[in-house]
Order: structure tokens, then C-alpha cells, then sequence
């Protein structure tokens, strides 16, 4: 089943290590572009304590995340190219984490920190992971939470600034989703709003 | 004094109208789908996440799952979650109560009381 896995993701995704520093590096940009991009919209005027309180959750679920991806890459589970792939995942993650980071500084809120290693461990009941397609499951799982965590929320921003930069996080989100799908073998959505 | 036939039809249709509930009456299996959809993100069953775990929810005082970090004003609600606020709740939580954390908003009605049926089934299995 690894290797299955592995045959598929690089087919796929076709990524090398060389790829993977360069994408992160234009993920962390990216995110850091889209909030410095709000400044010149009103963000500030516009957003409110509730806006900061979504993104403080926004930032626990990035904290998530980041970490979901650490504990499969250190499990020893997952081969390259997967492995690569789940660190690519990461750094776009630990992207939107600075992102958001410095968007809630820069609202005058305090950033959200990361919960410990064992509460994760607990959390996302990590006992269970036995296998490289018990991580990707997880994360599959994550990343299609975290894009309609996203969507869920847009409607409650008073910043519209902030809504479309929700608008993008849900993309990334669902991007990574939809490759976790096709890694693990799974048949196309048959429906439209694939992410439900 | 009588009561005209159609007028104490349309009299007791009112009084129906006026007494059922605002929710609908949820279906718990179409709900996991949809928790595990819409939820899962922030959320599980057991386990405290971003959110708090849900097991027990129903029927329970806002802000008091164990070893949540709640925000105060979630904390010292008096609410007990039963259809009508969760209902309430997951159609725009920070409209409910003034300084809740989540954002996350159900738009669609029957999404709501789906999921709401699968949580009373969560707790019923305590």
C-alpha cells in the first residue's frame, strides 16, 4: 500500500526536493502578500475583535496542522516523494501561520500559541496511525476540514479584506485536499461543492 | 356565538403555526455526514481540538466541556444547548453571544438540525 502510494504521488505531483524549497518559500510570500495586501484596503478600520477572534482560530487550526504534518514526517512512515509532499504541505501551513501571525499583531490582538506535542498527540488521536495511508487519511481529513472551516467563516467577517483572504486559505486547503484524494486512490467527487 | 367552520380552521392553523418549533426535526445519520464535513475542521466527538470535544454536548451548559479553554463570555452564558440554541447557535454563534471565538456559521437549515440530531445521538451514547 506504501508503495502504491508513493508510485501515485509521484506521478502526480512529479516534485523533487529542489521544487519543494522553492514552493514553500513562495507560500510563505504569498500569504505574507495577501494580508500586507489588506492594509492598503482598510483593513484595520474595518476589522473588529470578532474578526481577530477567527483568525486566532484560524491560527489554532495552522498550529494543527503544522504539527499533524510534523508527527507523520517523523514517524517514519512515509517514504519520499510522500514525505516530501507532507513537508511541502507543511511549509505552506506554517506559511499561513505567519501570515495570520502578523495580521493579528498588526490588529492589535495577541497571536494564539501552539498547543503542546502530547495534546496534538491526543487531539487527532494519533495512537492510531499504523500506516503511511493512516497519515495521509489524517491529513486528507485536516485539510478538507480546515478549507470548509474557512468557507464557514467568511460570512462572519466584518473585513471583506479578510473574507477573501479566507477565500484563499480555503483554496490552498482544498488544493492539498484534493491531491491527498488522488494520492490515496479515491474516486472523483460525483457532485458539485466537492469539499461538502 | 358561533364559529365559522373555515375561520376556527385557519384559527387552529395559526395557533399550530406559532407553536412549532423554529428548527426541524433532524436526521442523525445524513448529520454525521455532514459533521464530519463541516465540523471536523475545529471539531471532534471525543477529544478537545481548536473546538471542544462534542461528546456530551447536548444537554450540557455552554463553555463547561472539560479542559476547554473557553472565552469568558462563552464561559459565563447560561446557556444549555438543546435544539433550539444550538440551532441558535450554529446560524451565527457570534451573534448568540457577544465575544464567542467561532465564526463558523450553517447557513442552510436543514445542515443545522442534521447535525444537531447526530450530537443528541452523541450524547444519548454516553
Amino acid at each position: 500500500m506504501n508503495d502504491q502510494i508513493t508510485t501515485s504521488r509521484r506521478s502526480l505531483l512529479g516534485i523533487t526536493s529542489k521544487g519543494l524549497l522553492s514552493a514553500t518559500a513562495i507560500a510563505v510570500l504569498g500569504g505574507s502578500q495577501a494580508f500586507a495586501a489588506m492594509k492598503g484596503k482598510g483593513m484595520v478600520a474595518s476589522a473588529s475583535k470578532a474578526d481577530v477572534d477567527i483568525l486566532n482560530i484560524a491560527l489554532g487550526l495552522e498550529h494543527e496542522a503544522i504539527e499533524a504534518y510534523q508527527i507523520g514526517a517523523e514517524s517514519g512512515l512515509l517514504a519520499k516523494p510522500v514525505l516530501d509532499v507532507a513537508v511541502l504541505f507543511q511549509g505552506h501551513h506554517k506559511g499561513h501561520r505567519d501570515a495570520l501571525v502578523g495580521a493579528i499583531q498588526q490588529m492589535g490582538g495577541k497571536p494564539v500559541a501552539a498547543k503542546s506535542r502530547a495534546d496534538y498527540l491526543t487531539g487527532l488521536n494519533a495512537a492510531s496511525i499504523k500506516s503511511a495511508t493512516d497519515i495521509l487519511r489524517l491529513a486528507q481529513k485536516l485539510e478538507r476540514g480546515a478549507a470548509n472551516a474557512y468557507l464557514g467563516v467568511i460570512p462572519s467577517f466584518n473585513s471583506k479584506a479578510l473574507a477573501q483572504v479566507a477565500g484563499k486559505l480555503a483554496a490552498d486547503e482544498t488544493a492539498h485536499w484534493a491531491l491527498l484524494s488522488s494520492a490515496l486512490g479515491d474516486s472523483l467527487p460525483a457532485t458539485p461543492f466537492v469539499t461538502g | 356565538m358561533t364559529i365559522r367552520l373555515p375561520v376556527a380552521i385557519g384559527a387552529f392553523s395559526l395557533l399550530l403555526a406559532l407553536s412549532t418549533p423554529a428548527y426541524a426535526v433532524g436526521d442523525a445519520v445524513r448529520g454525521a455526514a455532514r459533521y464530519e464535513s463541516l465540523c471536523t475542521g475545529c471539531h471532534s466527538v471525543e477529544t478537545n481540538r481548536v473546538g471542544p470535544a462534542h461528546r456530551g454536548v447536548f444537554g450540557r451548559k455552554a463553555g463547561s466541556a472539560p479542559g476547554f479553554a473557553y472565552s469568558l463570555n462563552v464561559k459565563s452564558s447560561k446557556i444549555i444547548w438543546n435544539d433550539v440554541t444550538l440551532n441558535k447557535w450554529l446560524t451565527n454563534p457570534q451573534a448568540m453571544i457577544k465575544g464567542a471565538r467561532m465564526g463558523f456559521q450553517v447557513p442552510d437549515a436543514k445542515d443545522r438540525a442534521d447535525v444537531i440530531a447526530f450530537l443528541k445521538l452523541q450524547t444519548a451514547k454516553r
